[in-house]
Protein backbone atom coordinates (compact mmCIF):
# COMPACT_ATOMS: atom_id res chain seq x y z
CA UNK A 1 0.00 0.00 0.00
CA UNK A 2 1.04 3.48 -0.60
CA UNK A 3 1.34 5.95 1.62
CA UNK A 4 -1.68 7.89 0.61
CA UNK A 5 -3.72 4.48 1.19
CA UNK A 6 -2.50 3.40 4.17
CA UNK A 7 -3.51 7.01 5.78
CA UNK A 8 -6.69 6.10 6.44
CA UNK A 9 -8.53 9.36 6.66
CA UNK A 10 -8.39 10.80 2.74
CA UNK A 11 -10.13 7.52 1.44
CA UNK A 12 -12.45 8.12 4.21
CA UNK A 13 -13.55 11.80 3.38
CA UNK A 14 -13.44 10.58 -0.48
CA UNK A 15 -15.99 8.29 0.32
CA UNK A 16 -18.19 10.81 2.01
CA UNK A 17 -18.00 13.05 -0.59
CA UNK A 18 -19.70 10.55 -2.79
CA UNK A 19 -22.04 10.22 -0.22
CA UNK A 20 -22.72 13.52 0.25
CA UNK A 21 -22.89 14.33 -3.53
CA UNK A 22 -26.05 11.69 -3.61
CA UNK A 23 -27.97 14.31 -1.68
CA UNK A 24 -28.17 16.81 -4.25
CA UNK A 25 -29.31 14.29 -6.80
CA UNK A 26 -32.55 13.71 -7.52
CA UNK A 27 -33.87 10.33 -6.29
CA UNK A 28 -34.62 7.19 -8.36
CA UNK A 29 -36.89 5.78 -6.48
CA UNK A 30 -40.81 6.51 -6.15
CA UNK A 31 -43.33 6.82 -3.63
CA UNK A 32 -45.43 3.72 -4.87
CA UNK A 33 -48.50 3.13 -4.91
CA UNK A 34 -48.89 7.10 -4.28
CA UNK A 35 -46.42 8.10 -6.91
CA UNK A 36 -46.57 5.44 -10.11
CA UNK A 37 -44.41 4.69 -13.15
CA UNK A 38 -45.44 4.98 -16.82
CA UNK A 39 -45.22 1.03 -18.11
CA UNK A 40 -45.30 1.59 -21.67
CA UNK A 41 -47.60 0.93 -23.64
CA UNK A 42 -47.32 -2.69 -24.29
CA UNK A 43 -47.13 -3.70 -20.29
CA UNK A 44 -49.75 -6.32 -19.58
CA UNK A 45 -51.87 -5.73 -16.79
CA UNK A 46 -55.03 -6.37 -15.29
CA UNK A 47 -57.47 -8.15 -17.68
CA UNK A 48 -61.12 -6.28 -19.29
CA UNK A 49 -64.16 -7.52 -21.01
CA UNK A 50 -64.53 -5.01 -23.47
CA UNK A 51 -67.82 -3.96 -25.00
CA UNK A 52 -68.33 -2.38 -28.53
CA UNK A 53 -68.84 1.24 -29.44
CA UNK A 54 -73.07 0.67 -28.28
CA UNK A 55 -72.37 -0.82 -25.17
CA UNK A 56 -72.94 -4.49 -25.87
CA UNK A 57 -70.52 -7.01 -24.32
CA UNK A 58 -68.35 -8.14 -27.35
CA UNK A 59 -67.58 -11.65 -25.41
CA UNK A 60 -69.62 -14.93 -26.90
CA UNK A 61 -68.14 -17.32 -24.25
CA UNK A 62 -66.50 -19.08 -27.29
CA UNK A 63 -63.63 -20.67 -25.10
CA UNK A 64 -60.40 -19.73 -26.53
CA UNK A 65 -59.49 -18.11 -24.13
CA UNK A 66 -60.05 -20.70 -21.54
CA UNK A 67 -57.95 -22.89 -23.57
CA UNK A 68 -55.19 -21.36 -24.80
CA UNK A 69 -54.43 -19.97 -20.89
CA UNK A 70 -51.42 -22.14 -19.97
CA UNK A 71 -52.17 -21.83 -16.29
CA UNK A 72 -55.68 -22.66 -16.63
CA UNK A 73 -56.93 -19.77 -14.82
CA UNK A 74 -60.15 -18.63 -17.09
CA UNK A 75 -63.61 -20.21 -16.75
CA UNK A 76 -66.78 -19.54 -18.29
CA UNK A 77 -70.43 -20.59 -18.49
CA UNK A 78 -72.29 -19.40 -21.60
CA UNK A 79 -76.36 -18.37 -21.81
CA UNK A 80 -78.02 -17.66 -24.75
CA UNK A 81 -79.18 -14.01 -25.41
CA UNK A 82 -83.13 -13.64 -24.72
CA UNK A 83 -85.26 -11.46 -26.78
CA UNK A 84 -84.90 -7.77 -25.66
CA UNK A 85 -81.39 -8.20 -24.52
CA UNK A 86 -79.48 -7.25 -28.06
CA UNK A 87 -78.55 -4.19 -26.24
CA UNK A 88 -76.38 -6.22 -23.86
CA UNK A 89 -74.73 -8.65 -25.74
CA UNK A 90 -73.45 -8.48 -29.35
CA UNK A 91 -73.85 -12.17 -30.36
CA UNK A 92 -76.58 -14.64 -29.38
CA UNK A 93 -74.40 -16.41 -26.73
CA UNK A 94 -72.75 -14.77 -23.95
CA UNK A 95 -70.21 -15.63 -21.43
CA UNK A 96 -72.96 -15.51 -17.73
CA UNK A 97 -69.80 -16.29 -15.68
CA UNK A 98 -67.00 -14.93 -17.00
CA UNK A 99 -64.10 -15.82 -13.94
CA UNK A 100 -59.98 -15.63 -14.09
CA UNK A 101 -58.20 -16.59 -11.26
CA UNK A 102 -55.70 -13.96 -10.51
CA UNK A 103 -53.61 -16.27 -8.53
CA UNK A 104 -53.09 -18.48 -11.23
CA UNK A 105 -52.74 -15.79 -14.09
CA UNK A 106 -48.94 -15.69 -14.86
CA UNK A 107 -50.20 -12.51 -17.19
CA UNK A 108 -49.02 -13.87 -20.89
CA UNK A 109 -51.65 -12.19 -23.02
CA UNK A 110 -52.22 -15.35 -24.87
CA UNK A 111 -56.04 -15.01 -24.01
CA UNK A 112 -55.70 -11.54 -25.67
CA UNK A 113 -54.69 -13.65 -28.79
CA UNK A 114 -56.68 -16.34 -28.83
CA UNK A 115 -59.68 -14.14 -28.71
CA UNK A 116 -62.00 -14.06 -31.79
CA UNK A 117 -63.94 -11.04 -30.96
CA UNK A 118 -61.46 -8.62 -29.83
CA UNK A 119 -63.34 -9.09 -26.70
CA UNK A 120 -60.46 -9.71 -23.52
CA UNK A 121 -57.30 -7.58 -23.10
CA UNK A 122 -54.86 -7.16 -20.64
CA UNK A 123 -54.61 -3.30 -19.58
CA UNK A 124 -51.28 -1.62 -20.28
CA UNK A 125 -52.22 1.11 -17.03
CA UNK A 126 -53.52 -1.17 -14.45
CA UNK A 127 -52.44 -4.42 -13.04
CA UNK A 128 -54.09 -6.08 -9.81
CA UNK A 129 -54.06 -4.54 -7.22
CA UNK A 130 -52.76 -6.13 -3.68
CA UNK A 131 -55.16 -8.66 -2.25
CA UNK A 132 -55.40 -10.00 1.02
CA UNK A 133 -57.95 -12.41 1.12
CA UNK A 134 -58.02 -15.50 -1.17
CA UNK A 135 -61.91 -14.73 -1.82
CA UNK A 136 -60.46 -11.28 -3.34
CA UNK A 137 -58.45 -13.70 -6.45
CA UNK A 138 -61.10 -14.62 -8.38
CA UNK A 139 -62.24 -11.75 -10.64
CA UNK A 140 -66.00 -12.39 -12.18
CA UNK A 141 -67.92 -10.43 -14.79
CA UNK A 142 -68.23 -7.13 -12.27
CA UNK A 143 -64.79 -6.38 -12.02
CA UNK A 144 -63.83 -7.00 -15.52
CA UNK A 145 -66.49 -5.86 -17.89
CA UNK A 146 -65.86 -2.39 -18.90
CA UNK A 147 -67.09 0.64 -17.37
CA UNK A 148 -69.23 2.84 -20.34
CA UNK A 149 -68.31 5.73 -18.55
CA UNK A 150 -64.59 5.74 -18.09
CA UNK A 151 -63.53 3.28 -21.25
CA UNK A 152 -60.06 1.82 -21.64
CA UNK A 153 -58.04 3.47 -24.10
CA UNK A 154 -55.02 2.85 -25.69
CA UNK A 155 -53.24 4.34 -29.04
CA UNK A 156 -52.85 0.39 -30.63
CA UNK A 157 -55.05 -2.20 -30.83
CA UNK A 158 -53.17 -4.35 -32.79
CA UNK A 159 -49.53 -5.63 -33.28
CA UNK A 160 -49.51 -4.28 -36.87
CA UNK A 161 -50.88 -0.98 -35.48
CA UNK A 162 -48.23 -0.65 -32.34
CA UNK A 163 -45.25 -1.74 -34.86
CA UNK A 164 -46.53 0.72 -37.55
CA UNK A 165 -46.49 3.44 -34.45
CA UNK A 166 -43.34 2.48 -33.36
CA UNK A 167 -41.45 2.53 -36.93
CA UNK A 168 -42.90 6.00 -37.23
CA UNK A 169 -41.77 7.06 -34.16
CA UNK A 170 -38.65 5.58 -34.55
CA UNK A 171 -38.19 7.70 -37.59
CA UNK A 172 -38.82 11.16 -36.21
CA UNK A 173 -42.17 11.62 -37.83
CA UNK A 174 -44.68 13.47 -35.70
CA UNK A 175 -47.04 10.92 -34.67
CA UNK A 176 -49.75 12.62 -31.90
CA UNK A 177 -51.84 9.52 -31.60
CA UNK A 178 -55.24 9.99 -29.77
CA UNK A 179 -55.81 6.96 -27.55
CA UNK A 180 -59.14 5.54 -28.53
CA UNK A 181 -61.56 3.10 -26.77
CA UNK A 182 -62.46 0.61 -29.50
CA UNK A 183 -60.06 -1.34 -31.90
CA UNK B 1 -67.26 -77.17 -54.97
CA UNK B 2 -64.49 -74.98 -55.56
CA UNK B 3 -64.86 -71.97 -53.80
CA UNK B 4 -64.46 -68.26 -56.25
CA UNK B 5 -62.45 -66.24 -54.81
CA UNK B 6 -62.65 -62.53 -56.04
CA UNK B 7 -59.79 -61.48 -57.56
CA UNK B 8 -57.59 -58.74 -56.06
CA UNK B 9 -56.92 -55.31 -58.04
CA UNK B 10 -53.65 -53.93 -57.49
CA UNK B 11 -53.52 -49.93 -57.46
CA UNK B 12 -51.29 -47.07 -56.88
CA UNK B 13 -52.22 -44.57 -54.99
CA UNK B 14 -49.24 -41.56 -53.97
CA UNK B 15 -46.85 -44.03 -54.94
CA UNK B 16 -47.95 -47.01 -52.81
CA UNK B 17 -49.44 -50.32 -54.43
CA UNK B 18 -52.53 -51.48 -52.53
CA UNK B 19 -54.46 -54.17 -52.96
CA UNK B 20 -58.21 -54.59 -52.75
CA UNK B 21 -61.84 -55.67 -54.11
CA UNK B 22 -63.49 -55.61 -57.07
CA UNK B 23 -65.61 -52.81 -56.37
CA UNK B 24 -64.04 -50.95 -53.96
CA UNK B 25 -63.89 -47.16 -53.93
CA UNK B 26 -60.42 -45.08 -54.69
CA UNK B 27 -61.14 -43.64 -50.74
CA UNK B 28 -61.46 -47.55 -49.68
CA UNK B 29 -58.37 -47.75 -50.74
CA UNK B 30 -56.66 -45.03 -49.61
CA UNK B 31 -58.16 -45.62 -46.30
CA UNK B 32 -56.92 -49.42 -46.00
CA UNK B 33 -53.28 -47.62 -46.61
CA UNK B 34 -53.84 -45.53 -43.93
CA UNK B 35 -55.69 -48.51 -41.80
CA UNK B 36 -52.71 -50.49 -42.06
CA UNK B 37 -49.89 -47.63 -41.29
CA UNK B 38 -51.05 -45.06 -39.44
CA UNK B 39 -48.17 -42.21 -40.61
CA UNK B 40 -49.86 -42.63 -43.97
CA UNK B 41 -53.32 -41.27 -42.80
CA UNK B 42 -52.23 -37.68 -44.35
CA UNK B 43 -52.53 -39.48 -47.77
CA UNK B 44 -56.57 -40.09 -47.49
CA UNK B 45 -58.47 -37.43 -49.20
CA UNK B 46 -61.02 -35.39 -46.92
CA UNK B 47 -64.23 -36.17 -47.32
CA UNK B 48 -67.61 -33.81 -45.97
CA UNK B 49 -70.76 -35.52 -47.75
CA UNK B 50 -69.28 -38.87 -47.81
CA UNK B 51 -69.90 -41.06 -44.88
CA UNK B 52 -69.25 -45.05 -45.44
CA UNK B 53 -72.49 -46.19 -43.09
CA UNK B 54 -74.41 -44.47 -45.38
CA UNK B 55 -75.18 -46.54 -48.94
CA UNK B 56 -75.07 -44.31 -51.86
CA UNK B 57 -73.62 -40.96 -49.64
CA UNK B 58 -70.89 -39.16 -51.47
CA UNK B 59 -70.33 -37.65 -54.60
CA UNK B 60 -71.54 -33.80 -53.73
CA UNK B 61 -68.98 -31.83 -51.84
CA UNK B 62 -66.01 -32.52 -54.51
CA UNK B 63 -63.67 -32.31 -50.94
CA UNK B 64 -62.23 -35.70 -52.24
CA UNK B 65 -61.04 -35.29 -55.59
CA UNK B 66 -57.60 -36.69 -56.77
CA UNK B 67 -56.01 -37.04 -60.05
CA UNK B 68 -56.35 -40.65 -61.70
CA UNK B 69 -52.72 -40.51 -63.72
CA UNK B 70 -53.79 -44.09 -65.33
CA UNK B 71 -56.86 -45.51 -65.62
CA UNK B 72 -56.32 -49.02 -65.51
CA UNK B 73 -53.34 -51.32 -66.67
CA UNK B 74 -55.53 -52.32 -70.26
CA UNK B 75 -56.16 -48.30 -70.93
CA UNK B 76 -53.44 -46.16 -69.43
CA UNK B 77 -54.53 -42.96 -70.24
CA UNK B 78 -55.05 -40.51 -67.68
CA UNK B 79 -58.79 -39.39 -66.97
CA UNK B 80 -59.18 -36.06 -68.11
CA UNK B 81 -60.46 -34.45 -65.43
CA UNK B 82 -60.32 -34.84 -61.24
CA UNK B 83 -62.79 -37.55 -60.45
CA UNK B 84 -64.12 -37.65 -56.61
CA UNK B 85 -62.79 -40.69 -55.12
CA UNK B 86 -65.32 -41.57 -53.17
CA UNK B 87 -67.55 -42.73 -55.86
CA UNK B 88 -65.19 -43.18 -58.25
CA UNK B 89 -64.49 -47.25 -58.42
CA UNK B 90 -60.73 -48.97 -58.96
CA UNK B 91 -59.72 -50.66 -61.93
CA UNK B 92 -56.17 -53.33 -62.40
CA UNK B 93 -53.16 -51.13 -62.71
CA UNK B 94 -55.04 -47.67 -61.84
CA UNK B 95 -52.84 -45.20 -60.83
CA UNK B 96 -53.43 -42.05 -58.49
CA UNK B 97 -52.35 -39.02 -57.37
CA UNK B 98 -53.71 -37.29 -54.06
CA UNK B 99 -50.99 -35.54 -52.35
CA UNK B 100 -48.56 -35.69 -55.12
CA UNK B 101 -50.51 -33.75 -57.35
CA UNK B 102 -50.15 -29.58 -57.19
CA UNK B 103 -53.56 -29.57 -59.15
CA UNK B 104 -55.40 -31.53 -57.23
CA UNK B 105 -54.04 -29.54 -54.22
CA UNK B 106 -55.34 -26.95 -55.37
CA UNK B 107 -58.07 -27.07 -56.17
CA UNK B 108 -58.74 -28.25 -52.88
CA UNK B 109 -58.02 -25.04 -51.78
CA UNK B 110 -61.05 -23.67 -54.23
CA UNK B 111 -63.54 -26.26 -52.72
CA UNK B 112 -62.98 -25.13 -49.08
CA UNK B 113 -63.23 -21.44 -50.40
CA UNK B 114 -66.52 -22.77 -52.47
CA UNK B 115 -67.42 -24.39 -49.14
CA UNK B 116 -67.21 -21.57 -46.75
CA UNK B 117 -68.73 -19.01 -49.24
CA UNK B 118 -72.42 -19.01 -47.89
CA UNK B 119 -70.62 -20.43 -44.64
CA UNK B 120 -71.02 -18.10 -41.50
CA UNK B 121 -67.78 -17.85 -39.35
CA UNK B 122 -69.86 -18.33 -36.50
CA UNK B 123 -67.40 -20.82 -35.00
CA UNK B 124 -67.25 -19.00 -31.58
CA UNK B 125 -71.18 -19.32 -30.89
CA UNK B 126 -71.42 -22.70 -33.04
CA UNK B 127 -71.77 -25.99 -30.79
CA UNK B 128 -69.50 -28.09 -33.55
CA UNK B 129 -66.57 -26.31 -33.08
CA UNK B 130 -64.08 -28.53 -32.15
CA UNK B 131 -65.40 -31.50 -33.58
CA UNK B 132 -66.23 -29.87 -36.89
CA UNK B 133 -65.33 -31.29 -40.51
CA UNK B 134 -65.67 -27.98 -42.21
CA UNK B 135 -63.09 -26.60 -39.76
CA UNK B 136 -60.00 -29.23 -40.09
CA UNK B 137 -60.66 -29.39 -43.43
CA UNK B 138 -60.22 -25.72 -44.05
CA UNK B 139 -57.50 -25.40 -41.38
CA UNK B 140 -55.68 -28.77 -43.12
CA UNK B 141 -56.28 -27.45 -46.69
CA UNK B 142 -58.26 -23.79 -47.20
CA UNK B 143 -56.19 -20.52 -47.03
CA UNK B 144 -56.15 -18.10 -44.21
CA UNK B 145 -58.39 -15.81 -45.20
CA UNK B 146 -61.79 -15.03 -47.04
CA UNK B 147 -61.90 -13.40 -50.40
CA UNK B 148 -65.77 -13.11 -50.59
CA UNK B 149 -66.94 -9.76 -50.01
CA UNK B 150 -70.65 -10.12 -50.50
CA UNK B 151 -73.97 -11.24 -48.46
CA UNK B 152 -73.91 -14.39 -47.02
CA UNK B 153 -77.35 -16.36 -48.17
CA UNK B 154 -79.47 -16.28 -44.51
CA UNK B 155 -82.69 -18.44 -43.65
CA UNK B 156 -85.84 -18.36 -41.94
CA UNK B 157 -85.79 -19.81 -38.69
CA UNK B 158 -87.22 -23.44 -38.42
CA UNK B 159 -88.19 -25.08 -34.89
CA UNK B 160 -87.91 -29.10 -35.85
CA UNK B 161 -88.27 -30.09 -32.93
CA UNK B 162 -87.36 -30.22 -28.67
CA UNK B 163 -84.26 -31.96 -29.14
CA UNK B 164 -82.65 -30.84 -32.93
CA UNK B 165 -81.54 -27.73 -33.13
CA UNK B 166 -81.35 -27.03 -37.22
CA UNK B 167 -79.13 -23.53 -38.51
CA UNK B 168 -79.68 -23.78 -42.33
CA UNK B 169 -77.13 -20.98 -42.58
CA UNK B 170 -74.33 -23.22 -41.76
CA UNK B 171 -75.35 -26.21 -43.47
CA UNK B 172 -72.85 -27.26 -46.62
CA UNK B 173 -75.27 -29.38 -48.47
CA UNK B 174 -73.97 -32.70 -47.84
CA UNK B 175 -77.37 -34.80 -47.94
CA UNK B 176 -75.84 -37.15 -45.55
CA UNK B 177 -78.99 -36.47 -42.77
CA UNK B 178 -80.92 -36.70 -45.75
CA UNK B 179 -79.73 -40.74 -45.97
CA UNK B 180 -79.88 -40.78 -42.50
CA UNK B 181 -83.54 -40.15 -42.77
CA UNK B 182 -83.97 -42.11 -45.23
CA UNK B 183 -82.47 -45.50 -43.20
CA UNK B 184 -84.21 -44.65 -40.27
CA UNK B 185 -87.98 -43.74 -42.00
CA UNK B 186 -89.62 -46.00 -44.72
CA UNK B 187 -91.36 -42.91 -46.77
CA UNK B 188 -89.13 -40.28 -48.34
CA UNK B 189 -90.80 -37.14 -48.13
CA UNK B 190 -88.84 -34.42 -49.48
CA UNK B 191 -84.56 -33.83 -49.19
CA UNK B 192 -83.05 -30.62 -49.91
CA UNK B 193 -85.80 -27.86 -51.44
CA UNK B 194 -85.24 -25.33 -54.12
CA UNK B 195 -81.91 -25.58 -56.43
CA UNK B 196 -78.98 -23.39 -56.40
CA UNK B 197 -77.69 -21.27 -53.46
CA UNK B 198 -81.34 -21.33 -52.19
CA UNK B 199 -81.82 -25.01 -52.05
CA UNK B 200 -82.54 -26.02 -48.09
CA UNK B 201 -83.12 -29.10 -45.64
CA UNK B 202 -86.44 -29.29 -45.58
CA UNK B 203 -90.01 -31.01 -44.52
CA UNK B 204 -87.80 -34.61 -44.69
CA UNK B 205 -86.18 -33.82 -41.44
CA UNK B 206 -88.87 -32.26 -39.81
CA UNK B 207 -91.09 -35.59 -40.63
CA UNK B 208 -88.60 -37.87 -39.78
CA UNK B 209 -88.02 -35.86 -36.63
CA UNK B 210 -90.50 -38.16 -34.75
CA UNK B 211 -88.57 -41.04 -35.25
CA UNK B 212 -86.65 -42.84 -32.42
CA UNK B 213 -83.62 -42.37 -34.51
CA UNK B 214 -83.46 -39.28 -35.23
CA UNK B 215 -80.70 -37.91 -32.96
CA UNK B 216 -78.09 -39.38 -35.44
CA UNK B 217 -78.77 -36.26 -37.35
CA UNK B 218 -76.25 -34.29 -35.04
CA UNK B 219 -73.57 -36.93 -35.30
CA UNK B 220 -73.78 -37.68 -38.84
CA UNK B 221 -73.85 -33.78 -39.92
CA UNK B 222 -70.26 -32.43 -40.60
CA UNK B 223 -71.00 -28.45 -39.54
CA UNK B 224 -73.32 -27.17 -36.87
CA UNK B 225 -75.90 -27.17 -38.88
CA UNK B 226 -78.10 -30.03 -36.88
CA UNK B 227 -77.06 -29.91 -33.15
CA UNK B 228 -78.13 -30.89 -29.95
CA UNK B 229 -80.36 -28.93 -28.71
CA UNK B 230 -79.73 -30.17 -25.03
CA UNK B 231 -76.74 -29.36 -25.06
CA UNK B 232 -76.82 -25.91 -27.06
CA UNK B 233 -74.53 -23.47 -25.35
CA UNK B 234 -73.55 -25.98 -22.48
CA UNK B 235 -70.28 -25.92 -22.70
CA UNK B 236 -67.37 -26.36 -25.72
CA UNK B 237 -66.30 -29.60 -26.72
CA UNK B 238 -62.81 -29.26 -25.51
CA UNK B 239 -64.27 -28.44 -21.99
CA UNK B 240 -65.87 -31.35 -21.73
CA UNK B 241 -64.42 -35.30 -21.25
CA UNK B 242 -65.27 -37.83 -23.49
CA UNK B 243 -65.92 -41.48 -21.94
CA UNK B 244 -66.69 -44.70 -23.72
CA UNK B 245 -69.86 -45.99 -22.16
CA UNK B 246 -72.64 -48.65 -23.09
CA UNK B 247 -75.90 -49.70 -21.64
CA UNK B 248 -78.51 -52.04 -22.18
CA UNK B 249 -80.97 -51.05 -24.79
CA UNK B 250 -83.31 -52.10 -26.52
CA UNK B 251 -83.86 -50.46 -29.10
CA UNK B 252 -79.98 -49.71 -30.23
CA UNK B 253 -76.70 -50.91 -29.97
CA UNK B 254 -75.95 -48.95 -26.53
CA UNK B 255 -72.23 -47.98 -27.23
CA UNK B 256 -72.31 -44.11 -26.65
CA UNK B 257 -69.40 -42.00 -25.82
CA UNK B 258 -70.52 -39.36 -22.78
CA UNK B 259 -69.26 -35.87 -22.32
CA UNK B 260 -68.13 -35.40 -19.13
CA UNK B 261 -68.42 -31.58 -17.84
CA UNK B 262 -66.76 -32.74 -14.01
CA UNK B 263 -69.33 -35.20 -12.91
CA UNK B 264 -71.86 -34.01 -15.46
CA UNK B 265 -72.89 -36.05 -18.47
CA UNK B 266 -73.67 -32.85 -20.65
CA UNK B 267 -74.42 -34.43 -23.83
CA UNK B 268 -74.44 -38.05 -24.85
CA UNK B 269 -73.27 -39.15 -28.52
CA UNK B 270 -72.17 -42.10 -30.84
CA UNK B 271 -69.13 -43.45 -31.09
CA UNK B 272 -66.90 -42.39 -34.01
CA UNK B 273 -64.45 -43.96 -35.29
CA UNK B 274 -61.10 -42.48 -36.91
CA UNK B 275 -62.79 -41.51 -40.08
CA UNK B 276 -65.53 -39.18 -38.07
CA UNK B 277 -67.78 -41.45 -38.81
CA UNK B 278 -70.38 -42.89 -36.77
CA UNK B 279 -70.52 -47.09 -36.95
CA UNK B 280 -73.45 -48.02 -34.68
CA UNK B 281 -76.69 -45.37 -34.74
CA UNK B 282 -77.89 -44.55 -31.22
CA UNK B 283 -81.24 -44.04 -29.78
CA UNK B 284 -83.32 -40.78 -29.06
CA UNK B 285 -83.48 -42.29 -25.73
CA UNK B 286 -79.91 -43.09 -24.96
CA UNK B 287 -79.11 -39.57 -26.62
CA UNK B 288 -81.33 -37.36 -24.77
CA UNK B 289 -83.13 -38.64 -22.00
CA UNK B 290 -79.90 -41.13 -20.44
CA UNK B 291 -77.74 -38.43 -18.89
CA UNK B 292 -77.05 -39.55 -15.36
CA UNK B 293 -73.68 -41.46 -14.61
CA UNK B 294 -76.19 -44.24 -12.82
CA UNK B 295 -77.74 -45.04 -16.34
CA UNK B 296 -74.07 -46.24 -17.69
CA UNK B 297 -71.52 -48.91 -17.46
CA UNK B 298 -68.05 -47.04 -18.26
CA UNK B 299 -65.39 -48.46 -20.00
CA UNK B 300 -62.69 -45.87 -19.72
CA UNK B 301 -61.76 -42.80 -21.28
CA UNK B 302 -62.04 -42.26 -25.34
CA UNK B 303 -59.07 -42.77 -27.50
CA UNK B 304 -58.26 -38.90 -28.57
CA UNK B 305 -55.66 -37.52 -31.13
CA UNK B 306 -53.14 -35.10 -29.40
CA UNK B 307 -53.72 -33.19 -32.56
CA UNK B 308 -57.41 -32.80 -31.18
CA UNK B 309 -58.62 -29.47 -29.53
CA UNK B 310 -60.37 -32.02 -27.38
CA UNK B 311 -57.46 -33.79 -25.91
CA UNK B 312 -56.89 -29.77 -24.11
CA UNK B 313 -56.36 -29.01 -20.75
CA UNK B 314 -56.48 -33.11 -20.46
CA UNK B 315 -53.72 -35.09 -18.76
CA UNK B 316 -53.95 -38.48 -19.24
CA UNK B 317 -50.94 -40.27 -19.37
CA UNK B 318 -50.68 -41.43 -22.87
CA UNK B 319 -51.58 -37.96 -24.13
CA UNK B 320 -48.18 -36.42 -22.35
CA UNK B 321 -45.27 -37.14 -24.73
CA UNK B 322 -42.61 -38.67 -22.33
CA UNK B 323 -39.42 -39.14 -24.36
CA UNK B 324 -37.44 -42.13 -23.05
CA UNK B 325 -34.37 -40.63 -23.98
CA UNK B 326 -33.66 -38.94 -20.16
CA UNK B 327 -34.30 -42.60 -19.19
CA UNK B 328 -32.01 -43.93 -21.01
CA UNK B 329 -29.17 -41.43 -20.29
CA UNK B 330 -29.68 -41.69 -16.24
CA UNK B 331 -28.99 -45.45 -16.99
CA UNK B 332 -25.87 -44.53 -18.49
CA UNK B 333 -24.64 -42.09 -15.91
CA UNK B 334 -25.90 -43.59 -12.80
CA UNK B 335 -25.71 -45.78 -10.98
CA UNK B 336 -29.27 -47.82 -9.20
CA UNK B 337 -29.65 -47.49 -5.58
CA UNK B 338 -27.46 -49.90 -3.52
CA UNK B 339 -30.91 -50.90 -1.08
CA UNK B 340 -28.57 -53.67 0.56
CA UNK B 341 -26.73 -51.36 2.56
CA UNK B 342 -27.15 -51.69 6.16
CA UNK B 343 -29.76 -49.55 7.96
CA UNK B 344 -28.34 -47.80 11.13
CA UNK B 345 -31.10 -46.33 13.56
CA UNK B 346 -28.43 -45.48 16.41
CA UNK B 347 -28.26 -41.99 16.96
CA UNK B 348 -24.93 -41.90 18.18
CA UNK B 349 -23.34 -44.42 15.05
CA UNK B 350 -25.11 -42.53 12.71
CA UNK B 351 -23.86 -38.70 13.94
CA UNK B 352 -20.26 -40.61 14.36
CA UNK B 353 -20.60 -41.93 10.87
CA UNK B 354 -21.54 -38.31 9.16
CA UNK B 355 -18.53 -36.78 11.38
CA UNK B 356 -16.52 -38.91 9.20
CA UNK B 357 -18.74 -38.05 5.55
CA UNK B 358 -17.78 -34.99 6.57
CA UNK B 359 -14.53 -35.17 6.78
CA UNK B 360 -13.57 -36.90 4.41
CA UNK B 361 -16.02 -34.51 1.53
CA UNK B 362 -13.11 -31.16 3.52
CA UNK B 363 -10.51 -33.77 3.13
CA UNK B 364 -11.34 -34.46 -1.03
CA UNK B 365 -11.95 -31.11 -1.59
CA UNK B 366 -8.84 -29.77 -0.36
CA UNK B 367 -7.30 -31.88 -2.68
CA UNK B 368 -4.99 -30.34 -5.15
CA UNK B 369 -6.52 -31.84 -8.05
CA UNK B 370 -9.66 -30.46 -7.20
CA UNK B 371 -8.25 -26.98 -6.95
CA UNK B 372 -7.11 -25.95 -9.75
Amino acid sequence: MTLMERAYLPAIATGMAITLKHFFKKKVTIEYPEVKRYLGPVFRGRHILKRDAEGRERCTACGLCAVACPAEAISMVAAEREKGEEGLYREEKYAAVYEVNMLRCIFCGLCEEACPKQAVYLRHDEFIPVFSDRDQVIWGKDLLVEDMNNRYTREAWTKEEARSLDLKRANGEATNVVPRAIP
Amino acid sequence: MEEIKPQLIKITFDGIEVEVEPGTTIMQAARKIAEADESQGYLVPPAMCYYKPLPTSGGKCRACLVRVAAGSAKDPRPMPKLVPSCITQVQEGMIVENTTNDAVLDTRKSIVEFLLINHPLDCPVCDQAGECHLQDFSFEHGSAKTRYEEERRTFEKIDIGPFVQLHMTRCILCYRCVYTADQITNKRVHGVMNRGDASEISTYIEKAIDNDFSGNVIDVCPVGALTDKTYRFKSRVWFSKPVDAHCDCEKCSGKVTLWYRGDEVIRVTARKNIWGEVNEFICNTCRFERKKTSDWTIEGPTKVKRSSVISANKYRKDLIAKPDFALKLAATQFKPIDDEREYTTDIETVRHQSIENNDKANHRSLLPQNNN
